[in-house]
């Protein structure tokens, strides 16, 4: 079943054009990756999806509903969540706080709370030691463990994380990478945007590539990853 | 100075009493500016229309200070309901007519605060004209007459009889200081816990640290907004009513001098911090007295405004700094 449809999707800032009809659809399970340089559009496109950006043209439709207008804080209650871009914590909470603001919109919270924590402190087990802790203190990689299990505090059906493993070490990529491994296997539908396009390639069952503003390929992460001219233009030549 | 010396304990705890009041007006603006990062310059006005629903309220009644006790809180309960009342009714008001639609615009900071100004100007003169509306409005029965005695009502009845409670050197406090301190302080753990605790406060919390991040957790902003102004006036109403136990008479244009200075306050505790408003509210009280009480106390807003300056030079973001979200326990 198709989870996510996103339509000819147009989105402007004032008279620049920063996606132009870009189409794609998300199925129910899968791992989608966005890839593409920097500026391409990555960034806008999840925005849009979460309703944080006008659409000019085009549709998104969730679940076969359409969901183009719809106010940003209705979205997560229906099951689109996000881990933003530079990770956006809520640096005066503390990490409880800031999990906690991850299931603000759902109504069941408190009942679930316990079980919700434990499946995120079980994907994180830094987080669970440093829970008390104020999220503005944490460093890059540990914030980055807090955005992505914030946005799996309200049950998401679909996870938009953008560039999660922007600006760490090789080492924290490679468990940040099996963690996303480890969201897809409890059955969250993921949609990846990286400029680490190597690794985001090789987890994808599907992938796609914006170059200023639009889709320029698209195929099976395998498909992209043995093709010539992607690993000339996204994984510098040889890898 | 000897001056200064001589009344200082009588000097502290008025000054406390004002600081008390100009820190509750204080979370007013420091709220807002915490949520949209303007200042809500109408902010005065909602304090102003609180102090006649306290004073119509307590006149209405009539119970004077001979009314016995048990009187006396019932009264100043209802003027208190009725003061907050009004207040966060004003308050919403405000953000109705006079910012929803620039936000949604997404219009210059500079565009809001005019309309912010215009909107205060347009309170105050509705309130200074209430008469003259009555009768465009055709009221000119029983409630044209009516609100034509109430104009010259701008004197509160307190039903409490003021007394001594306790002598600190010379100088007695009264059961009125104690009850204006207290409320205040009260007034300001409840926020406190309120913005801590609860569902609508952690909204407040996460708008104010980052407000797209906050959408994204399905924070609906524009209630929040909507909840910020209704607290903030909610606070002016019980401040209107400390305010008249204290100085008993209100005006039309009084919410302006009142309004500069517990903003002045607001900046000085730090802006966007809920702690900071009543630190600098208290501050800013017993620097107005000690300081009228040095040089002469046609002084009194030159040293407020002077201590501002001066703070601000060598604390930029005020004595708590922090904004409302990043303050914490
Ligand atoms: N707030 C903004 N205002 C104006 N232009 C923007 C803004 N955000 C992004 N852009 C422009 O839109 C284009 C796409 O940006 P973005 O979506 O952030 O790309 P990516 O995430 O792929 O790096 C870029 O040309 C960028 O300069
Ligand atoms: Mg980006």
């Amino acid at each position: 079943m198709t989870l996510l449809e996103v339509d000819g999707l147009c989105v402007n800032y004032g008279r620049i054009e920063a996606i132009r009809d870009v189409t794609f659809a998300v199925e129910e399970g899968a791992v989608v990756t966005l890839i593409g340089a920097n500026g391409a559009g990555k960034t806008t496109t999840l925005k849009t999806l979460s309703g944080l950006r006008k659409v000019r043209a085009g549709a998104v439709r969730f679940q076969g509903k359409d969901i183009t207008a719809m106010p940003a804080h209705l979205r997560v209650p229906l099951g689109i969540s996000q881990s933003p871009e530079g990770r956006r914590i809520f640096p005066g909470m503390s990490v409880l706080e800031n999990l906690d603001m991850g299931a603000f919109s759902r109504a069941d919270r408190v009942k679930t709370r316990s079980a919700d924590l434990e499946r995120v402190f079980t994907l994180f087990p830094r987080l669970e030691e440093r829970r008390e802790q104020l999220a503005g203190t944490m460093s890059g990689g540990e914030q980055q463990m807090l955005a992505m299990g914030r946005a799996l505090m309200s049950r998401p059906k679909l996870i938009l994380l953008d560039e999660p493993s922007m600006g760490l070490a090789p080492k924290l990529i490679q468990q940040i990478f099996s963690i996303i491994n480890d969201i897809r296997e409890q059955g969250t539908t993921i949609l990846l945007v990286e400029q680490n396009a190597m690794q985001a390639l090789r987890i994808a069952d599907r992938a796609y590539i914006l170059e200023t503003g639009e889709i320029v390929r698209e195929g099976t992460g395998d498909d992209l990853v043995a093709d010539d001219s992607v690993r000339a233009a996204y994984l510098g030549g040889d890898v | 100075m000897t001056f200064l010396l001589n009344n200082f304990v009588e000097l502290t705890v008025t000054g406390l009493v004002l600081g008390a009041v100009y820190g509750l007006v204080a979370l007013g603006y420091t709220l807002v500016y915490g949520v949209l990062q303007l200042i809500n310059f109408a902010h005065s006005e909602v304090w102003m229309f609180g102090s006649f629903a306290a004073v119509w309220v307590t006149v209405a009644i009539g119970a004077g200070p001979d009314s016995g006790i048990a009187v006396a809180i019932g009264v100043l309960l209802l003027a208190l309901l009725a003061a907050m009342v009004v207040s966060g009714a004003v308050a919403l008001l405000i953000e109705r007519v006079a910012y929803r639609r620039l936000i949604r615009l997404d219009a210059p900071k500079l565009v809001t605060l005019i309309s912010a100004i215009g909107a205060s100007f347009a309170l105050a003169e509705i309130m200074g004209l209430r008469d003259r509306l009555a009768e465009a409005l055709g009221l000119r029965d029983e409630l044209n007459s009516y609100v034509r005695s109430a104009r010259d009502n701008t004197r509160f009845l307190n039903p409490l009889e003021t007394h001594g409670v306790f002598n600190i050197g010379r100088y007695t406090v009264s059961n009125v200081d104690i009850i204006i301190i207290v409320s205040a302080l009260v007034m300001m753990v409840a926020l406190d816990q309120f913005i801590r605790r609860t569902h609508t406060g952690r909204g407040i919390r996460a708008v104010a640290q980052d407000s797209e991040a906050a959408a994204l957790m399905g924070v609906n902003r524009n209630r929040i907004i909507r909840a910020t102004f209704l607290v903030g006036g909610v606070m002016a109403g019980a401040a209107a009513l400390l305010y008249l136990m204290r100085f008993g008479v209100t005006r039309w244009n009084a919410g302006f001098l009142l309004g500069v200075k517990a903003f002045t306050a607001a900046v000085l505790g730090g802006i966007g911090n809920v702690r900071g408003a009543l630190l600098g509210g208290f501050v800013l009280g017993l620097a107005e007295n000690y300081g009228s009480a040095l040089v002469g106390s046609e002084w009194r807003d030159v040293v407020a405004f002077l201590l501002l300056v001066v703070i601000l030079l060598f604390r930029p973001s005020g004595l708590l700094g922090e904004s409302l979200g990043r303050a914490r326990a």
